[in-house]
């Protein structure tokens, strides 16, 4: 896999699959046309979203280098601890001519990550928007530590916000986005530029969204099938993660409990003459048989890193379509209103009262309005529906507009995912072939010490 | 490792002897009986020899766990100073096995079955009169032959003599030897035990692995259900875990199979060592002791003396016996020991190859169909 920029330290497949992927889609430039339509109202005029060799992942080479611990005061001014993360960034075109080009640095620490993300998902609701690495440690087996602090947690989360700024950097349309921009290159005043923005205040409220969800009468099939699949999704990982954890705590305790023959057996050897040797050195291999899991299930994190992410993603998945419904919804409200204003002021022209209300009766108990008050009300009327047509219009073009652009990331991100997801088996069968290559050969040098006994 | 066929000979194998033998036991067949009193089980054992000792070359008979315990004290009675093989305990608390369940009475079976070759393979042993009574004898002939010779209580008398003379410190002249195998003996009783809770932590941590691994290839399978693209391949995963599975589920076979009863079997021989030691003590200290009362004594010398000879000739043969035997048992514990585990090797190893096998053809079915792809892309 050939990759333009020189892959950071703790290269990810995916970085090089995000980026040979875009050489595939290459090809079919109809895959990136349907992102630059107009964009959805809510959104800060965008330029036309990114040909494949614009991604920023093309331009600049971006690391999560180092974490270093830090204390500070937080916001009610006790004192913390809190890991901050250094961000790496080197121009790649220069590299090409044999240049060095300098690194800017900047620190970030989690919450930063997560005001990031936040604004993104806010700004781009049509896009699949990357997940974070967990916030916790979460499907701990016990001897990883759950502690936030512990340096083997740190590390594993130092690659996880590395590869989530990859994502996002190749992501044809979120890369462009200038606030992600400074997120990399601005170390002061970025968090006040991003509160400047004011995205907190377009961002949909959770009732909002949850009352659209139970309510909403047509939402488009696609996506209620899609958020059918991402609760699979997420129920079938997690369980999976947790019985992993569990079968790794078991598959340690076996190896581990190996460990106990070396001692024994060394003891055993100093009252024995012809078996003493065999005993000995077979007790050493047993050692190192024990010794062998803790690299082993250490790899087999990161494997488990790449299906969290992937766990994650459905929630990322699951907020694409809640907006759908929502902006649904809000349509079928609209023309709703619009139906109810066009029955009223219909009702008032011709003095039937076809539908009950209110006013019905208390103009049939109370006597009917005058032609004049009448003659009011269906000018008002009459204006109301006349914006209410346009705005319904507007609406269908917005919802129509966002579901075209939204499907399409959605199958950039199915094709990302399941190029991603069937390498993570790859190299989890490779991982296991590894170990059982090592079992056999600790094995093989003890049978030969045994059958010297 | 000896390699002369002469050597060979000399080596007290199990399975080597199998040539030499002329007696070949076999105990199987549970049954299981109720009677208004009490419900026990009973194992057929059949005999086929070609001694000359013996009226008939074919006997079967049916044997319960009381008639071996019998019989082990006969034996010991007879034989005083030499290693007489482990039977299985009365009852075994750990483990939480029933005391008929199927797994329980298997392992008996097999143990005891262990217990009367080990005692036909014996040089001495073999030629005992019990022996043959027990393996010849008809239900009635057995019972009414158990009730002549001395009784439990003064079979109880004898160990109590025996563990009292060894607190008086009857081993002032204990040979060198004798000290030498006590010292090995107090090491290697350890050692085993230790030994024995490793073996059981090593098969109770495998079988919680197997439980889990149950569990695990399931959800793969699960999950392709909601995928199209990768199902293949989550079935592939799920498919080379249910066989890891398998797989493990054979090793711990094995481990309960081979290493755990043979070094039960050892820790057995460990107390059985210990009080043969003690026996021997027990007998030197009765010369001992007939000594000293020869120093104090005037009267009765002559009667004395004669005592003195017979107890000498006692010491001294209760003493070869135990060498011989103690030479032999050194050998058959390093053979087994040293099968035993070469058999856990084994078992390993072929774990780890047969998962090996499954992942390996897994990977080669994902990347080929990754070249398939890659090699359709490249077409215009």
């Amino acid at each position: 896999m050939e990759s333009a920029a020189a892959e950071p330290s703790d290269s990810r497949p995916r970085e090089e699959a995000a980026e040979e992927k875009e050489e595939e889609e290459d090809g079919d430039g109809a895959a990136a046309a349907p992102r630059s339509g107009p964009p959805p109202a809510e959104q800060p005029p965008a330029p036309a979203a990114a040909t494949m060799e614009d991604c920023l992942s093309k331009k600049i080479e971006i690391t999560v280098s180092e974490a270093e611990k830090r204390t500070g005061r937080n916001a009610m001014n006790m004192q913390e601890t809190y890991t901050a993360y250094l961000i790496e960034t080197r121009a790649v075109e220069s590299q090409n001519e044999g240049q060095c080009s300098p690194v800017d640095s900047l620190w970030r620490r989690y919450s930063e990550f997560e005001l990031l993300r936040n604004y993104l998902l806010v700004i781009y609701p049509h896009i699949v928007v990357p997940p974070l690495p967990e916030k916790r440690a979460d499907f701990v087996w016990h001897k990883l530590s759950a502690d936030n602090m512990d340096p083997d947690f740190v590390e594993r989360r130092r690659i996880g916000l590395e590869n989530f700024l990859l994502r996002v950097a190749s992501h044809p349309v979120l890369c462009q986005d200038n606030i992600f921009y400074s997120f990399l290159t601005q170390e002061g005043g970025w968090k006040e530029m991003v509160n400047e923005t004011g995205f907190q205040l377009k961002a949909d409220s959770r009732l909002k969204a949850l009352n659209a969800t139970f309510r909403v009468k047509n939402p488009d099939k696609r996506f209620t099938e899609l958020k059918h699949y991402s609760d699979e999704l997420q129920s079938v990982i997690s369980h999976l993660l947790r019985v992993r954890a569990r079968v790794a705590d078991r598959l340690y305790g076996v190896y581990k409990v190996h460990g106990n023959y070396g001692r024994v057996f060394s003891e055993w050897s100093a009252i024995e003459k012809e078996m003493g040797d065999g005993l000995q050195s077979a007790g050493h291999h047993m050692d190192v048989y024990a010794a062998s899991i803790d690299d082993i299930l250490e790899e087999e994190e990161h494997y488990a890193d790449q299906l969290k992410e992937y766990l994650f993603y459905a929630e990322a998945l699951r907020a694409v379509c809640r907006k759908h419904e929502l902006m649904q919804y809000d349509l079928e409200m609209a023309a709703q209103d619009l139906t109810s204003k066009k029955q009223q002021c219909e009702e008032l022209a011709t003095g039937t009262v076809r539908t009950f209300s209110l006013k019905g009766m208390t103009s049939k108990l109370f006597g009917q309005e005058t032609p004049e008050q009448r003659e009011a009300k269906i000018k008002v009327l009459e204006e109301q529906i006349q914006e209410g047509e346009e705005q319904l219009k507007s609406k269908n073009l917005e919802g129509r507009d966002f579901v075209k652009s939204a499907w399409a990331d959605i199958e950039r991100f199915k094709e990302q995912k399941n190029h991603d997801l069937k390498e993570a088996l790859i190299s989890y069968a490779v991982m296991q072939i590894s170990m059982c290559k090592k079992g056999i050969q600790v094995w093989t040098n003890a049978k030969e010490c045994f059958s010297k006994m | 490792m000896p390699t002369s066929p002469s050597s060979m000979i000399n080596q007290y194998k199990f399975e080597d002897e199998s040539e030499l033998r002329d007696l070949f036991i076999t105990v199987d067949d549970p049954e299981s009986h109720i009677t208004a009193i009490e419900t026990f089980i009973t194992y057929r054992v059949v005999t086929k020899t070609s001694r000359s000792e013996f009226d008939s070359s074919e006997y079967e008979v049916r044997r319960r766990y009381q008639d071996f315990l019998w019989l082990k004290s006969k034996l010991e009675e007879a034989h005083p100073t030499l290693i007489i093989p482990p039977l299985p305990e009365k009852f075994i608390m750990k483990g939480m096995v029933e005391r008929f369940s199927e797994e329980f009475i298997e392992t008996r079976r097999k143990a005891l079955h262990k217990f009367l070759n080990r005692i036909a393979d014996h040089p001495t042993l073999t030629f005992n009169e019990d022996f043959k009574i027990f393996l010849t004898a008809q239900a009635w002939e057995l019972s009414s032959h158990k009730k002549q010779g001395p009784g439990l209580l003064s079979r109880m008398g004898q160990t109590v003599r025996a563990v009292a003379s060894s607190v008086r410190g009857g081993v002032k002249n204990r040979p060198e030897m004798f000290t030498e195998v006590n010292d090995y003996m107090e090491t290697f009783s350890q050692k085993i035990n230790v030994l024995d809770k490793i073996a059981h932590r090593i098969y109770k941590e495998e079988r919680e692995y197997f439980n889990e691994m149950k569990e695990y290839g399931p959800i793969h399978t699960l999950w392709s259900a909601s995928e199209e693209d990768i199902a293949d391949s989550l079935k592939g995963v799920a498919s080379c875990i249910d066989k890891c599975c398998k797989a493990t589920e054979k090793r711990m076979a094995g481990l309960s199979e081979n290493l755990l009863p043979i070094i039960h079997e050892y820790v057995l021989y460990s107390e059985i060592l210990m009080g043969v030691l003690k026996r021997r003590d027990q007998i030197q200290g009765e010369l001992d002791s007939k000594v000293d009362a020869l120093a104090n004594k005037k009267a009765e010398k002559d009667l004395i003396t004669e005592e003195i000879g017979k107890l000498e000739d006692k010491v001294e043969c209760a003493n070869n016996a135990l060498k011989a035997d103690w030479d032999r048992w050194k050998q058959n514990m390093q053979y087994d020991m040293r099968s035993a585990f070469t058999n856990v090797a084994e078992n390993n190893l072929r774990y780890y190859e047969e998962c090996l096998a499954t992942w390996e053809s897994f990977l080669t079915s994902q990347t080929a169909a990754l070249h398939v792809e890659e090699d359709s892309e490249d077409r215009p």
